[in-house]
């Protein structure tokens, strides 16, 4: 034998088999770990195969820069532009509503709220991540849109302010733990110095804390954003689907969403129409791929600042 | 005015600044507060009474205008259950990858980063992937198994980061102390780290599959029937409860509106009941085990 005798005893009991089976066992973890890439790939390739028909024979600008969505009249018209634009009012309106909430309510909860009521609303306003988005367009629906029709005067609730208000309160959650998790994150120490220099708390915040934790509220924004863009059904239930561009928050209007989910179980598979409605959710995968890498690439640089 | 009256007035103005800054954050965060509480209160308050064993049991009547919800709840529960079968090995096997066996670095950043991004993919682009892959190319159809593998993918990141999370706080004199007694990298992965981090999985993963039942926009494309008797194999199209909701909220003939309101009941019940079940559990499991 030429093994030494001191391995021999350390790999006593099933060595070949432990051997094996490590081996195998850290192949197939390796394998796992890179699902999530080729899931990404995966969605890439499937939704861009499926619209080479449309970018071929419509041609990507000209869907971009459309101003008709008459996809069912001869000839037929793929603008892509009333779902954008109607996609910018809801998100715009969205965000106008989500985020000073979100951050003011995130500096509360992070900075002045201590024991009980700290905890308490922490788990409730987490609690709303868990209500799915189709019992909030019924909320919507029976509450919200009377409501604003009412008091706007206009014959139906169906419109971009009314799916933006929802999209809104649902984004809320998303920035409120994120952007608390930025102010929590910031160390003690730079608190406690400027307390000691004669700073109030508030002064401590607005002049310490939120600077030291910006890129973590910015982080927190650009996710809410990207959920508010991707909503689907609280889009496809209130904002009214006309097909027309929209030039104020009180008119009924389509999204990229809400297009797709609403054509797409009518269309001809591998038709034209069916072509574009992939190029647009090719679109809409790049637009929250970019605003996401955005994202947390700002967070991983806040992560670093404050690893010691 | 002197210099003390001054300092005594800007001392003053501070401390009223701050007590306005705390009520207007505080409202703010009272606002996310109420709108929660006030979305719980009204499914709970329109969908209580319709609430009954038949409605929980039966199958639909006369067009969805009478009768139960029983298909719909059942296709809910296998859609989950198929989306748990394939996203927890694989998510699991994921978050184990990356806790114990990736090194830091380029190829590990990429990793992180393309699970961060697939969490913030729109559920309706998954759709659009499932309806695809799984749909068409895999010649499944609109089925159960086309939805569940869709789902899945859209629950992956949830459960990477989850068990990911529960690795880490497993302290390393653990894995340190199993392997200096001769286990192998593997065995003390299996036999010390996963059963200490287990309660930590399982509540993430749950959290994860309760928010892949509420989804609609996937399965509108790949696996959701209005109507659908009980399915006998894994390839039909099944009812499910967001699907159903969707349905019967925005159809013109407005169904009973004690049926809608009770399913959006039925569907927010299951999905945070779960959820909170699952936060319970952890927390109890965390109180027996000392570090």
């Amino acid at each position: 034998m030429t093994v030494p005798s001191s391995q021999k005893t350390a790999r006593k009991g099933r060595p070949a088999f432990n051997r094996a089976a490590d081996a195998i066992a850290r192949r197939s973890i390796w394998v796992c770990g890179w699902v999530a890439i080729a899931v990404l790939v995966a969605i890439f390739v499937f939704l861009a195969w499926n619209a080479t028909q449309a970018l071929r024979d419509v041609g990507l600008w000209k869907m971009l820069s459309g101003t008709d969505w008459y996809p069912t009249i001869e000839p037929a018209r793929y603008g892509f532009l009333p779902s954008i634009v109607g996609s910018l009012w809801v998100t715009g309106i969205a965000l106008l509503l989500a985020v000073p909430i979100g951050i003011a309510g995130s500096i509360y909860l992070s900075e002045f709220a201590t024991g009980w009521v700290k905890e308490v609303t922490k788990s409730v306003v987490e609690f709303m991540v868990a209500v799915p988005s189709v019992v909030l367009g019924l909320l919507g629906l029976a509450y919200l849109a009377p409501l604003l029709a009412t008091t706007f005067h206009v014959s139906s609730g169906l419109m971009a302010l009314t799916a933006g208000l929802v999209v809104g309160i649902m984004s809320l959650p998303t920035i409120i733990s994120i952007s608390e998790d930025a102010l929590h994150s910031v160390p003690k120490d730079l608190r406690q110095g400027s307390l000691a220099l004669g700073n109030t708390r508030w002064q401590t915040i607005y002049k310490v804390v939120v600077p030291s934790a910006s890129s973590g509220i910015f982080a927190a924004v650009m996710l809410g954003l990207g959920r508010a863009i991707g909503e689907t059904m609280v889009v496809l239930m209130l904002a009214g689907n006309s097909g027309l561009i929209i030039s104020s928050p009180l008119e009924a209007a389509r999204t990229l969403t809400g297009t797709i989910a609403q054509e797409m179980g009518e269309v001809v598979s591998g038709g034209e129409h069916y072509s574009v409605l992939f190029t647009m959710g090719l679109v809409l995968f790049v637009i929250t791929f970019l605003i996401n890498l955005a994202a947390d690439m700002v967070l991983e640089r806040q992560r670093k600042r404050w690893r010691r | 005015m002197s210099t003390s009256a001054m300092k005594k007035s800007r001392v003053k103005r501070a401390r009223a600044f701050e007590t306005t800054a705390k009520i207007i954050t505080g409202a703010c965060l009272l606002f996310a507060v109420v709108a929660t509480i006030g979305v719980i209160g009204a499914i709970v308050y329109r969908g209580a009474p319709s609430i009954t064993a038949e409605f929980l049991s039966a199958m639909p009547k006369s067009n969805m205008r009478a009768g139960g919800i029983w298909p719909a709840i059942y296709g809910t529960l296998a859609l989950t259950f198929g989306t748990a079968l394939f996203a927890l090995p694989l998510g699991v096997g994921a978050g184990i990858y990356l806790s114990e066996y990736a090194k830091r670095g380029l190829r590990t950043r990429i990793v992180r980063l393309s699970i961060a991004n697939m969490a913030g993919v729109p559920s309706i682009v998954y759709g659009l992937f499932g309806l695809a892959l799984f749909v068409i190319v895999a010649h499944f159809g609109k089925s159960l198994i086309a939805g569940s593998l869709t789902l899945a993918c859209l629950t992956l990141p949830v459960v990477i980061s989850a068990t990911e999370e529960a690795l880490r706080q497993v302290p390393q004199d653990l894995r340190q102390a199993s392997l200096a007694l001769g286990a192998t990298k593997l065995r003390t992965v299996a036999r010390v780290v996963l059963p200490a981090a287990a309660p930590g999985i399982v509540t993430g993963s749950i959290l994860g599959l309760s928010r892949a039942a509420g989804e609609t926009a996937p399965i509108i494309l790949t696996a959701a029937a209005f109507y659908a008797p009980l399915p006998n194999s894994p390839f039909e199209p099944v009812m499910a409860l967001p699907y159903h909701l969707y349905i019967m909220a925005t159809q013109a003939v407005k169904p009973a509106p004690h049926i809608v309101w009770g399913t959006a009941l039925v569907l927010v019940a299951g999905v945070t009941i779960a959820g909170v079940l699952a936060a319970a559990w952890r927390s109890r499991q965390r109180s027996k085990i000392r570090w």
